[in-house]
């Protein structure tokens, strides 16, 4: 979709908070290069971490960051959509429910068994889910948090009109392109890189370290096999489960893949 | 006879992590209620970490807070090393307090610069600073820049880092890694000396506070991944005496917990308690930088903070360039930690104060209980205190004055509204 008209006045950016750690729009501010300038091409017309004067919608772009859990936020949301020309949500609990989400995987009697001090006090919902559940959304960028070049690149391509360029392929693809020996092949170290979308720029393979799927699910995900190679390689179901279920718990693939290995672990 | 009410609400708190919103009632000309409201939806941590393995806490505690995933992670990794008995070499402790001093530069600069000078210079962002002071703020994201590479070079990625691990972490860097930080570190020590002596220009609302000032005391180095827990009026407890000294209250006008002290009530964390308590451990160019701006041993205006996380962003530059000046990479990048059922503590200085956490584990590693208590929900009652007391002493401003004001004693002390409302669930009551 085109942007607004050379000439005419800049684009309103809004950040919107759900629940969520605030790193995902903190990326944004971390942004130390390219922040004035993006500032310069946009009115920041809504952007209360930054922020304290607050222009009024409708805006051009808003990012959304962090997932819906109370019944005021599923009508926030709402609201959010209405005065939004474009909504990108942004990060794991924008487009997948976040570690919150776990909640999601706990029965109510077992929540019951917690007594909390004045569970009256509190107003939240039984599940965690994204933002694409509540709205239709317009682009979701992965990440726990989301990568600041992505961010850029997301943000730049809706400004101006196109489609982000984001590829949706694995970890494994930037990992060999980084140069990065397999921590899988030549360690033993259980990885989620063959199913996770890349994007982080393969960052714990590069630290010796197995990927642990802060980006979710890549295209086409063949957990099966990885399950069955991690646990040929002596990795117990209990483990492989909390694996796929921690930052994207709910991504359908995750989920499935977690579900299948607590069906053989008889629960958590 | 006739009451007259003021009615001062503030919804969506700007310039702060996280939600919160405040409300102050005055009647016939007293304040009658000052509520600093947090309505950040409950996170449930503590309930989830429950039934999850003991390695987990450094990368799921992380994710509470964006702004200072560090203190989590070393928090946590401290309380559940102790549970199993883990000692920890000494190039990984410097290690674990190189990475610290990034996230304590990356977030003091944010706070500074961009949530809370603008209130002093009466702009609504450093973005619009920036169209008057460019060059300042471009020097503030150099300096903001500096911190997040230190968290990239020794953490992996400056938000959740991925390489800390319990016992140190999964690669430690090399030495050339480190040392062209020690370059720009030495130009961010220069640039944080001037940001001390900007900030110590502004105009300082009074406002002199009595809390009783808590905060972690070292003898050797200004007290950031390890120390007692020490205060101005004589308390000084190991970090595994905490929660006998330490309780926590659930209100209804927030998710997040008010913590007290026993017997002793409100209590305040952060960077004032920490400078009055530890001044004798800054290195000697941070209290210089700090004379030069007419601080003295003390600091007990809340409004000056500002001068004091400048003073503190100048020893966390100096401290970074002395850790990579003396670095020698470990033996091994981490110490073996087995999992054994016992009880851990851990606490340390994140940039807003002290973050205490407590781990229970089980023979195998699984955890059966975990308590998280961060800063801001521990001086909850001190910034209602203050708002207190600032609103009963300018009863003659304008309500849109007196809102700013109260706006500005909140962003005070930084409250990390992310942080503080997601343990809503530790406080079980069991019958």
């Amino acid at each position: 979709m085109p942007g607004p008209s050379a000439g005419g006045p800049p684009p309103k950016l809004a950040v919107w908070k759900f629940a969520s750690c605030d790193g995902c729009q903190l990326s944004l501010l971390d942004c130390e290069d390219e922040l004035l300038e993006v500032a310069g091409t946009v009115e920041i017309a809504h952007f209360l971490e930054a922020s304290s004067a607050i222009v009024e919608g409708p805006y051009d772009v808003s990012l959304v960051e962090g997932s819906v859990t109370t019944p005021h936020d599923a009508e926030r949301i709402q609201e959010v959509r209405r005065v939004s020309r474009h909504l990108i949500a942004i990060g794991a609990c924008a487009t997948a429910g976040g570690v919150q989400a776990l909640r999601n995987f706990t029965a109510v009697d077992e929540y019951a068994a917690v007594v909390y001090a004045h569970p009256e006090y509190l107003a939240t919902l039984e599940s965690s889910t994204p933002i694409s559940a509540h709205v239709p959304v317009d682009f979701e960028l992965r990440g726990c948090p989301v990568d600041r070049p992505q961010l850029l690149e997301v943000l730049t391509a809706f400004l101006r009109g196109r489609r982000p360029n984001i590829r949706t392929h694995s970890v494994c693809i930037e990992c060999k392109r980084r140069g990065n020996v397999c921590v899988m092949v030549a360690r033993g170290t259980g990885c989620l890189g063959p199913v996770t979308q890349m994007g982080c720029g393969a960052i714990c393979p590069a630290f010796a370290r197995g990927c642990y799927g802060c980006f979710g699910p890549m295209e086409t995900p063949n957990t099966q096999s990885l399950s069955a190679a991690l646990a040929r390689g002596g990795m117990d179901n209990h483990t492989l489960m909390r694996l796929f279920r921690t930052f994207n718990a709910t991504a359908p693939a995750f989920e499935a893949a977690s579900r299948a290995r607590e069906s053989r672990e008889g629960g958590l | 006879m006739t009451h007259s009410t003021r009615d001062l609400t503030v919804e969506g708190l700007a310039r702060v992590e996280g939600e919160g919103a405040m409300h102050v009632v005055i009647t016939d000309g007293e304040v009658t209620d000052v509520r600093l409201r947090i309505y950040e939806p409950p996170r449930f941590f503590e309930a989830f970490l429950r039934g999850r393995a003991y390695t987990e806490p450094p990368d799921i505690t992380a994710r509470i807070c964006g702004i200072c995933p560090v203190a989590y992670q070393m928090s946590s990794c401290q309380a559940i090393e102790q549970a199993c008995g883990a000692v920890i070499d000494e190039p990984i402790r410097a290690l674990r307090r190189l990475l610290y001093c990034g996230e304590w530069i990356e977030s003091h600069v944010l706070h500074i610069y961009f949530l809370h000078a603008p209130d002093f210079l009466g702009a609504a962002s450093a973005i619009e600073l920036a169209r008057d002071h460019r060059d300042v703020v471009e020097r503030a994201l150099q300096m903001k820049k500096i911190g997040n590479q230190i968290m990239e070079v020794v953490g992996g990625r400056a938000i959740h880092p991925i390489n800390v691990r319990l016992g140190g972490f999964y690669r430690a860097p090399t030495r050339q890694e480190l040392r062209p930080l020690a370059e720009r570190l030495r130009w961010a020590r220069d640039a944080s000396i001037e940001t001390v002596r900007l900030v110590s220009t502004f105009d300082f609302p009074d406002l002199e506070i009595d809390h009783e000032l808590v905060a972690l005391h070292h003898p050797d180095e200004y007290a950031i991944t390890e120390g007692r827990v020490v205060s101005d009026q004589g308390l000084d407890i190991e970090v595994s005496e905490w929660p006998e000294h330490i309780v926590e209250e659930h209100v209804a006008r927030s998710t997040s917990l008010h913590g007290h002290l026993i017997e002793r009530g409100r209590y305040l964390v952060g960077p004032l308690a920490r400078y009055t308590l530890n001044y004798d451990q800054l290195p000697a160019v941070a209290r210089e930088a700090a004379t030069e701006a007419g601080l003295g041993k003390e600091c007990r205006n809340p409004f000056r903070s500002i001068v004091v996380r400048a003073v503190e962003t100048v020893a966390a530059c100096d401290e970074a360039i002395r850790l990579i000046e003396g670095y020698s990479e470990p033996d091994r990048p981490a110490v073996p930690v087995e999992p054994r059922a016992g009880v851990g503590h851990g606490a340390t200085e994140a940039p807003r104060g002290i973050l205490y956490h407590r781990y229970s584990i089980a023979d195998d590693g699984t955890i059966l209980e975990a308590d998280i208590v961060p800063p801001t929900a521990q001086n909850q009652d001190a910034i209602e205190a203050d708002l207190r007391k600032l609103v009963a002493a300018n009863l003659e401003l304008s309500d849109h004055d007196l809102q700013h004001l109260c706006e500005q004693s909140i962003r005070n002390y930084d409250p990390c509204i992310s942080c503080s409302t997601h343990f809503l669930d530790f406080t079980v009551e069991r019958r």
